[in-house]
């Protein structure tokens, strides 16, 4: 089997596994509908006082809430994807066997995430978002092309999104427990990606530098794509520079952190 | 007859919060054999907890109202909110556990066990690190008080605590509610997080920001309202949402008897629903 098979086969393989768990999906759109109505309300009102604020009208804001909605298990804004099975098989050593397989550690995991990615956007993301546009006035763009091109930068949101939670997984090779790093992710995913608040709303530096950091790429940067505020090409080299950045690190703490391997082989 | 019913059942409740207290203290003493993890944990709660105050702050520093409604004020409804959800989150946060034992079949170890199953399965996992919310919701309430110019009267300082025990109590029986929900959906927990986490968060906001149909929807069918809009209202000399009459500013503790019974008869039902996985 070629290479590009093998990690094409545990994409969906990934997919249909997510795929099984219909009431929790279910259950899943339920959630985020109900919370992507709370804030559409809260955006609104602060539209309201604030028209135009952070360069979005009010259509627009309404739009990057659903949109949040349907990226925020999709990207796994908060966590939630690979990295607590791949944290638990360090803690047991179990990711001793992994390492002898004839496929790539990370190359493996990112299959497999991008498979949980895909069934997500279908699974969880789709619905909110259509609901959002059905029952609010949204800015949603009429040519497919930027559709298309949100899309992609949603992919490159992905592999940005895996390449953190691939570090963040790595930890456990020297902390163990996982808790408190899968918690500090959590707050900064929801902080840094725009899930609180639109990136350009936040006040002076503070927004400069939560734009400069890799989480903006989840939420922010397809949101700006798909309401026609940032230039594609600029938004995919940013993108992709932080994912190129991402995964060499995750090979280079993947590699000192094998060597330690041993020490766990339980 | 009747008599020997009431005792029986009053029996039973007493039984049930001796079971209840005496899990809770034995999940204590287990989570202090690792005090440096406790504490971390708890701190974490808080800054998890305190990330949604932070975007309201964030708001405020581009605006100086949301919906007519000024920080301080807002602040006073998030802290109530807050404080009233943590302490239900506290008692029997662990209920959205139970989906996971339908599941896998382990609700059976705790139907054979001599003692109220509800009491077990609140008590299931106490976590202590969950006063982190508490802790959180009680500063911003603080922070309101202090900002706030109310014109205090014995009836309003007797409705604070008051409103906050109901509070908790609407919330437990929302979390009881979602578990009973959940022995026939089994893993839709994430139903009920819509419920009880989407809850507290509306309620940090004024009622004046969300739709009339909204409001209503939760002021009749699920009276969330109850847990601090109204009473709120009544205390900051706000209009009442849906222009309520006055006097519905001290009902909560009404509401929260008949949500807890409501969500007792639900869990009844949920239970003898029950069939085990057989594994």
């Amino acid at each position: 089997m070629g290479t590009g098979r093998l990690y094409a086969a545990v994409a969906v393989g990934n997919f249909r596994r997510y795929a099984t768990y219909r009431a929790a999906t279910a259950a899943g759109v339920f959630t985020n509908t109900v919370f992507g109505l709370i804030l559409v309300y809260t955006y609104l009102a602060l539209w309201d006082e604030r028209p135009q604020l952070g360069g979005y009208d009010q259509a627009q804001a309404v739009t990057y809430v659903w949109l949040g909605q349907a990226l925020l298990s999709t990207l796994a804004i908060g966590g939630g994807g690979f990295e607590t099975e791949l944290m638990e098989r360090i803690r047991t050593g179990d990711v001793a066997i992994d390492l002898y397989r004839p496929a790539d550690l990370q190359l493996w995991w990112l299959a497999s995430d991008v498979g949980r990615a895909f069934f997500q956007l279908l699974g969880r993301g789709v619905v909110p978002f259509a609901f959002g546009a059905l029952a609010f006035d949204v800015a949603l763009p009429s040519d497919p092309v930027t559709w298309a091109a949100c899309l992609v930068a949603v992919l490159l949101g992905m592999v940005v999104s895996f390449g953190i939670r691939y570090l963040l997984a790595l930890s456990a090779f020297w902390l163990l427990d996982g808790t408190g790093a899968t918690q500090m992710a959590w707050l900064l995913g929801f902080f840094c990606s725009g899930m609180l608040l639109p990136l350009n709303v936040f006040p002076g530096m503070l927004g400069e530098v939560v734009r400069a950091l890799p989480w903006s790429s989840l939420l922010q940067a397809p949101a700006d794509v798909l309401l026609g505020r940032a230039d594609p090409v600029g938004t995919y080299l940013f993108q992709g520079a932080w994912a190129v950045a991402l995964l060499a690190a995750g090979r280079l703490v993947q590699s000192a952190a094998t060597r330690r391997v041993v020490v766990q082989g339980g | 007859m009747g008599e020997t019913v009431r005792a029986a059942r009053a029996g039973r409740v007493a039984e049930g919060l001796r079971v209840y207290g005496l899990i809770v203290v034995m999940w204590i003493k287990s989570t202090m054999a690792y005090r440096a993890s406790f504490v971390m944990t708890t701190a974490g709660n808080f800054a998890a907890t305190a990330l949604d105050f932070v975007a309201i702050l964030l708001m405020f520093s581009r605006v100086d109202a949301l919906g007519g409604w000024t920080l301080p004020e807002i602040a006073f409804l998030y802290g109530l909110s807050g404080i009233a959800f943590g302490l239900a989150d506290l008692a029997i946060g662990s209920m959205e556990r139970l989906g996971r034992r339908v599941r896998d079949g382990t609700l059976d170890t705790l139907l054979v066990r001599p003692a109220p199953v509800l009491a077990q399965v609140a008590a299931d996992r106490f976590a202590l690190r969950r006063l982190g919310r508490v802790v959180q919701g009680a500063l911003v309430l603080g922070f309101a008080l202090a900002h706030l110019d109310i014109d205090w009267t014995p009836l309003k300082v007797l409705l604070m605590p008051v409103m906050l025990l109901s509070g908790a109590a609407i919330f437990s029986a929302v979390f009881i509610g979602g578990a009973a929900f959940q022995f026939v959906a089994q893993d839709a927990s994430e139903v009920q997080n819509a419920f009880t986490y989407g809850g507290t968060t509306l309620l940090q906001y004024p009622p004046t920001v969300f739709g009339k149909e909204l409001v209503r929807g939760v002021t009749f069918v699920l009276p969330l309202a109850f847990v601090n809009w109204l009473p709120a209202s009544h205390i900051l000399e706000r209009p009442y949402p849906l222009d309520l009459p006055d006097w519905v500013a001290f009902t909560p503790p009404l509401v929260a008897v008949a949500c807890c019974a409501l969500a007792g008869l639900a869990w009844r039902a949920g239970l003898m629903s029950y069939r085990s996985t057989g594994s």
